[in-house]
Parts: structure tokens; C-alpha cells; sequence
């Protein structure tokens, strides 16, 4: 399973410990940690189900690309991380 | 009287209480957020903030013990986008299925308990039954073939940043868009006509200057005492209506300026209205550094500059369009700037008092419990 940890600064916000999740893809691996979790989910995706725009995913220290579907493969040992964008100030 | 005022501001929501020493900050919520919008409810109490954390999204929370504990609700969602559909600005830009800005939260009737009306940019009207439970986008005006006329107006998008219930029918209900000029349902949102006849715009060609879908009206109020009177702050001008928003009169030669962006109703008295200038749209500004609140009691025949108070030299005070409110008995008013000072009047504008010289940037004062 991968490990998924989220930026530091949305735990003011919403509960978000660092978790492990089954998934091929950053979709899959999002939607498992949302299942149990339900209100962190409008935190990192839009009302679309996009990645918000200014949020990036990293899996394995590679910047996600498809911000849209979330198809980037993850790896059964994948580090996932859910940062800020610079971009958002 | 209201002894009791929420403000919005980019670092928090304050709430300001009146004691025996005077009016003073009593506590500040959501510490260091970004929050666009507060409404306290008249009718059950409950209070509602929209906090807009960049990254993260727009968030709404509700308390229901005035303010001792907060919960996240729903925010509104705009539904999926449908393929293949691509509805743009007038101006070519692809409107986004997202919320972006709470712009408005007006409570709905008396006869509704629970329903809460929210304006957002891009352009949605959403309203919930059951005090935000769940939220509805009201279809009817997302969808209106007029929509490829709108615009933004002070934002990328269109938006909607005025909502007015009419006190004796809740089912009448009046909204201000900027870029769209100003809709009215009869029907409860099933159906909307766009007016404003009368209404003119000076950002336009002269062609469009009456368009009544072009129009960008700042704000929009409705006198409760006679609900046939609405005022608008607009961004050339300011204008009135007689009969419930069919024509509008445009009010010229206000002293210092017509331009602003803030307008309150007297809740009792039908003529009386008070409004906030500044220089205008490409300075923004107080005029000659001097803040100072206008007001009418003839119907915007006339204006009295009240400055009793205010600050008269280097004041560089904004004043947004959610930034100015009444209370329930027509005497006491606050009204809150760009820059941090938010002052109160128990006199209808005669003086007014400094509460605060040093608050974050306001966005929106609301009276809360009385």
C-alpha cells in the first residue's frame, strides 16, 4: 500500500494523518483515503473532482501530471505526498 | 437595538460587543482566516462564516450557541460540469463549475425557517432548506440563455453578492449580479426576469449603456419598510427604484461623489438611505482623504455628508460593498474598511465612534442579536 502524508498546514483545517492506502493510481489511492474521511476530500479536489489548483501531488518525488483524472500510477511502495502550490501564495 | 456585530474580515470574523464602556472587540473567530461573509440569522439565531482558505477551497461554518462552537457544513458545490459544454463570459472566458467566493448569505422568510440564500462567483444562487445541510443551485438562473452576456465585475467571474427576500413574500425574491444587473423570481427561483430599465453603464459602448444584463450594480437594498423602494450602488452611479426594481432614477450630484460601494435602508423610514463615497472607480479612494457617509431622507432628493467622527485628513479608507450595515431600529449603524477601522454610529449618522483603527481588511459588517 502507499503511504500518503499531507502538507502540514491543512491540519489546522481538517484531520489528515499520514496514511497507507491500496491504488494503482493518485486517484484511487485519494479516494480510498476519502472513503474514511469524507470532509478531507473537498480540501484537496474541487467541485469538479480535480486537483485544486493550487495543490500539487508528488508520487515518489515526481510531480503528478494529471490534475484532472488523477491518473499518475502509484507503486504498491509509492511515497505519496499532498503539498501546496506555490502558486496559492 | 443591536448591542452585537460580526465582521468578516481577511484575518478572522470579530465579534464586537456593546458594554457600559462602549463598543469593544469581545472575541475574534476563526483567527487568521480568510473570511468573506457572515450572516447571523434574526430568525433562530444561528450564525453562518464562509472562509475562503486559497489552497484548500471555500469552506462554510455554522454555530448554533452564538458563536461558543463552530461546525463545518457543506459548502455549496457547483455539479459536475457536462461534457462538451462550454459557457463563456461575455468577454470569452470559460466560467468554471466551482466555487470560488462566498459572496452573500441572506437568510430567506419568516415563513421558511432554515432556508439561506448564498451568492458565489462564478455566478451560482444556491439555497439550502435545512440551514446548510445541503444546497441546492438554483438551475433556473446557472442556466439562463442570458448567461453568455455576463461578466465579471471586481473578480475574473460573474458574481452574486446581493440577495433580497421581500419581508411580505418570501417566494419575491430580488438578487444584484456584477456583471448582470439585477434579477427578480416571483415563483421562489423557478422563474427570474432580468431588470433594472433605466439603469446605465459607463464601461461599456454607448450602444450597451442600457443593456439591463450589463449593469453592475455593487449593491442592492431593499427598504423593509416599503419593499417597492430598493437603492443600488453602482459602479457609475447611484440609483433608485419606486416600484420594486421595473425603473430605476439615477441620483446624480451627490457631494463628494456617486461612486461607492456600500448602501444601507432605513429598516422603518422608506426615504432614508445612507451611503459611503469615495473617489471614483480609478482612484478608490476617500475624496480629498476625507471619510465621510451620505445620507438621504427624501427619497435621494436630497444628501447630508456626515463626517462627525470620522477621520477628515490622509484617511485612505475603503469601504467594500458588504461593509455598511443598519440595525433593527434604524439608530445605529457600523460600517468597516479596507484599511481597518470599523466605526459605529447610535445616531443615524449624525457622529460616530471609533471601535477599531487596526483590524485586518473588512469585507462585511452584519448587526447580529439585538
Amino acid at each position: 500500500m502507499a503511504r500518503v502524508v499531507f502538507t502540514s498546514n491543512l491540519r489546522q483545517h481538517v484531520s489528515c494523518p499520514e496514511v497507507s492506502a491500496p491504488g494503482g493510481t493518485v486517484r484511487e489511492v485519494l479516494d480510498g483515503v476519502f472513503a474514511s474521511n469524507e470532509r478531507l476530500r473537498g480540501y484537496v479536489l474541487d467541485d469538479q473532482g480535480e486537483l485544486r489548483r493550487h495543490m500539487n501531488v508528488f508520487v515518489d518525488g515526481a510531480m503528478a501530471q494529471d490534475r484532472r483524472h488523477l491518473s499518475d500510477p502509484v507503486g504498491p511502495q509509492s511515497q505519496v505526498y499532498v503539498m501546496q502550490a506555490l502558486s496559492g501564495g | 437595538m443591536n448591542d452585537q456585530i460580526w465582521v468578516a474580515t481577511r484575518k478572522g470574523v470579530f465579534e464586537i460587543l456593546r458594554s457600559k464602556a462602549g463598543w469593544r472587540i469581545a472575541k475574534v473567530h476563526f483567527p487568521a482566516q480568510n473570511a468573506s461573509m457572515v450572516l447571523h440569522d434574526r430568525r433562530d439565531g444561528a450564525l453562518y462564516a464562509a472562509l475562503g482558505h486559497g489552497h484548500f477551497g471555500v469552506k462554510l461554518h455554522r454555530s448554533l450557541d452564538g458563536g461558543v462552537k463552530w461546525e463545518e457544513i457543506k459548502a455549496p458545490a457547483y455539479p459536475p460540469k457536462p461534457e462538451g459544454e462550454e459557457w463563456k463570459t461575455w468577454g470569452g472566458k470559460p466560467v468554471p463549475y466551482n466555487l470560488e467566493l462566498v459572496w452573500e448569505l441572506a437568510a430567506g422568510g419568516a415563513d421558511e425557517p432554515g432556508t439561506v440564500w448564498c451568492g458565489t462567483i462564478p455566478g451560482g444562487l444556491f439555497r439550502t432548506r435545512d440551514r446548510g445541510d445541503s444546497w441546492d443551485l438554483i438551475e433556473s438562473l446557472w442556466n439562463h440563455p442570458s448567461r453568455t452576456k455576463w461578466f465579471g465585475g471586481g473578480a475574473e467571474f460573474p458574481g452574486i453578492h446581493s440577495v433580497r427576500v421581500h419581508p411580505k413574500d418570501s417566494r419575491h425574491v430580488t438578487v444584484g449580479i456584477s456583471c448582470a444587473g439585477i434579477w427578480i423570481t416571483r415563483d421562489g427561483g423557478a422563474t427570474w426576469t432580468n431588470d433594472g430599465k433605466g439603469m446605465r453603464a459607463e464601461f461599456v459602448p454607448p450602444e450597451h449603456a442600457y443593456s439591463m444584463v450589463v449593469q453592475d450594480p455593487h449593491l442592492l437594498v431593499q427598504s423593509p419598510a416599503d419593499p417597492k423602494v430598493l437603492w443600488v450602488q453602482h459602479h457609475n452611479g447611484m440609483f433608485r427604484s419606486g416600484d420594486g426594481g421595473a425603473n430605476w432614477t439615477e441620483i446624480t450630484d451627490v457631494k463628494p461623489s456617486v461612486f461607492g460601494f456600500a448602501v444601507a435602508a432605513h429598516p422603518k423610514e422608506r426615504d432614508t438611505a445612507w451611503f459611503v463615497p469615495a473617489q471614483k472607480d480609478e482612484h478608490r479612494v476617500p475624496v480629498s482623504g476625507q471619510v465621510v457617509v451620505t445620507r438621504t431622507r427624501d427619497g435621494g432628493k436630497s444628501f447630508e455628508t456626515l463626517r462627525k467622527g470620522l477621520p477628515q485628513e490622509h484617511a485612505y479608507d475603503l469601504v467594500f460593498r458588504h461593509g455598511l450595515d443598519v440595525d433593527g431600529s434604524g439608530n445605529r449603524l457600523a460600517f468597516g474598511s479596507t484599511t481597518g477601522s470599523l466605526w459605529v454610529s447610535e445616531d443615524q449618522g449624525d457622529s460616530w465612534q471609533t471601535v477599531s483603527e487596526h483590524l485586518p481588511p473588512v469585507y462585511c459588517v452584519r448587526f447580529g442579536k439585538g
